[in-house]
């Protein structure tokens, strides 16, 4: 042991590596397991309150990439202003609200900060050259879910019938039915559409 | 010299004669209001969610849209209305199709999808709100249409 630890003298790493290595001699194990506890509560708040801290507007919205372009868009919607004062903000319907789902998409994410250092969109022109990009990217995502962001407030099960319009109920009662997913009909309802030709080039001008 | 007094004179009655006409009421449709104040704002309408189609008045009239399109975004990328509108997806959405004289460009030309002048619906078509005429009048739907 005392040879091993004569082998990196001064080596700041490796004294910390050989410290950590051997067993404790000076404190109880007791000490030991209520500071290894009270440390772990630290860093899990931590590590938690980090992480709401980027499930926030405020954070969304610090890159003007999202202020200047899907933020402004979102704004002028049924999620952002709404006769019961109700708002559903950027997390309620990007962030999955259950723990392991949230951390998968938050380290996806961090390709988007990758992006962002790229500088992938940070003009308008760019944005728009991407839109229909990011917009399936988001589409697929929703798809592959069930739409489960939607649902944390939407449920089929809860809807009253009776109070929708009779477009509603039918498209409702049909997607019910089928087996639909939210996102397949109700696309571009908190941010402007991309071109969408190749989805449905029935409902765009052109000839194509 | 006179000259001059004669003309500054009327001069000074025509300003104070046009100031008289501006400060006094302004007789509107909508009622009178003094310039200088502001009109109270008519209550806001509220367009009805949904509805069964409405029959028309007049012929050639554009059907009107008896539903409310707030939100309903009509643009280069995407034309919301068409998204149930369309020859494509009428019959799954249970909508009226758009006439097939949406499909003609100005010479008569038949094009395989919806024309550019045809695009913007809320140009011909406009939703309902359940509001009394602004204006007294005897208007009466067209008998061909309505058979009576």
């Amino acid at each position: 042991m005392n040879e091993k630890k004569s082998n990196c003298n001064d080596k700041f790493i490796c004294r910390i590596w050989q410290l950590l290595k051997k067993p404790s001699v000076k404190y109880s194990l007791g000490a030991l397991l209520v500071v290894g506890f009270i440390s772990g509560i630290l860093f899990w708040g931590a590590f938690n309150t980090a992480m709401e801290m980027t499930n926030t507007e405020k954070f969304c919205i610090s890159c003007h990439e999202m202020e200047d372009t899907v933020y402004q868009e979102y704004k002028e919607t049924i999620h952002y202003s709404n006769r019961t004062g109700v708002r559903a903000t950027c997390p309620d319907c990007h962030v999955p609200k259950e723990w392991h789902h949230k951390v998968v998409r938050k380290i996806q994410a961090t390709n988007e900060l990758w992006h962002k250092a790229l500088g992938s969109i940070d003009t308008l022109e760019k944005f728009e050259a991407k839109r229909l990009t990011l917009a399936k990217n988001v589409w697929r995502a929703m798809e592959t879910t069930d739409s489960r962001e939607c649902r944390n407030c939407h449920n089929f099960e809860f809807m009253d019938f009776a109070e929708q319009g009779r477009r509603a109920v039918k498209a409702h009662s049909e997607g019910l039915t089928s087996g639909s997913t939210c996102i397949d009909c109700h696309k571009g309802i908190a941010h402007k559409l991309p071109d969408m030709r190749e989805v449905d080039s029935s409902a765009v001008v052109g000839d194509k | 010299m006179n000259k001059k007094l004669i003309i500054m004179f009327v001069l000074f009655l025509a300003a104070g004669f046009n100031q008289q006409v501006i400060a006094g009421e302004l007789q509107s449709l909508r009622g009178s209001v003094d310039t200088d104040k502001n009109s109270k704002a008519p209550e806001l309408k509220k367009y009805s969610k949904d509805g069964e189609p409405i029959a028309r008045d007049y012929v050639q009239q554009p059907p009107l849209i008896p539903h409310k399109i707030k939100g309903y975004r009509v643009n280069k990328n995407a034309n919301k209305c068409l998204s149930c509108h369309s020859w494509k997806n009428y019959r799954e959405s249970g909508a009226t199709k758009i006439s097939q004289t949406h499909f003609e460009d100005r010479e008569k030309h038949v094009l395989a999808n919806i024309s550019a002048r045809r695009y913007f619906c809320t140009q011909c078509h406009v939703p309902q709100v359940v509001s009394p005429p602004l204006v007294k009048n005897n208007f009466k739907p067209v008998a061909a249409i309505t058979g009576e």
